[in-house]
């Protein structure tokens, strides 16, 4: 008991001392959410950013040529304001679609469905690699 | 996969197409269900093993793990759905 105590003790004056926000960590996150790995390319992590790129934007772009449907932010419905944040994840790409008028098909087949969930998964996937984007910039991870 | 003549469902452009934004607002593509997943699979995979791993052997190791895992649960929910139906 003693012990354990006297670690997290140890463990917290050990703790690295928390650092002030740098410009990286804020323009890391949100450029990448606007262009899927450029969070990771400005940062010169070239191989990641550019494989994140390419995923996340081939799902988001194949969703959209299998006729998947885009969520707006006034759906209404629980589910489609869930799929909305998943769309929007996509950032720069959810925009434009939106912009294009593009993403308007009707889940009327099994094609548009899957479409539509590649769709969501791109945005979620960004938003997986905007954190990661802001772990770098932070230091948490190489 | 491929381009097919699906019925239009969304505002498809008519005639030809007048600039690059319009060729992609009409492209249609069709997957079958396995096509679709092991597609989902692969990207999903990639994303996951950059994020979720430091160093790039690691990174490689658990991608393929993940595409492994995610294309095995397909074939598996497959099948236990083929018994189910019998």
């Amino acid at each position: 008991m003693t012990n354990s105590a006297s670690d997290k003790m140890t463990e917290k004056t050990n703790a690295a001392p928390a650092q002030p926000v740098s410009m990286m960590a804020v323009l890391a996150p949100a450029v990448g959410w606007l262009i899927p790995g450029a969070g990771h390319m400005m940062q010169k992590r070239w191989i990641r950013g550019v494989l994140l790129f390419v995923s996340i934007m081939t799902m988001f772009l194949l969703g959209l040529a299998m006729q998947g449907r885009i969520y707006k932010a006034n759906g209404g419905d629980i589910l489609d304001i869930l799929g909305f944040i998943g769309d929007f994840g996509a950032g720069g790409m959810y925009i434009l679609t939106l912009a294009n008028d593009w993403g308007q098909g009707a889940i009327a087949f099994a094609t548009a469905d899957y479409g539509t969930k590649f769709m969501i998964v791109a945005g979620l996937l960004n938003f997986i690699a905007i954190a990661d984007a802001y772990h770098i910039a932070i230091g948490k991870k190489q | 996969m491929g381009k097919n003549s699906e019925p239009d469902v969304g505002r498809r452009a008519s005639g030809v197409s007048q600039n690059l934004f319009v060729e992609i607002g009409s492209v249609t593509i069709t997957l079958n269900h396995f096509s679709a997943a092991a597609v989902f699979a692969l990207f999903a995979s990639i994303v996951f093993g950059i994020t979720h791993r430091e160093t790039t052997r690691d990174m490689v190791r658990y991608g393929l793990y993940c595409f492994a895992m995610f294309l095995g649960g397909v074939l598996v929910a497959g099948w236990a759905m083929w018994v189910l139906r019998k």
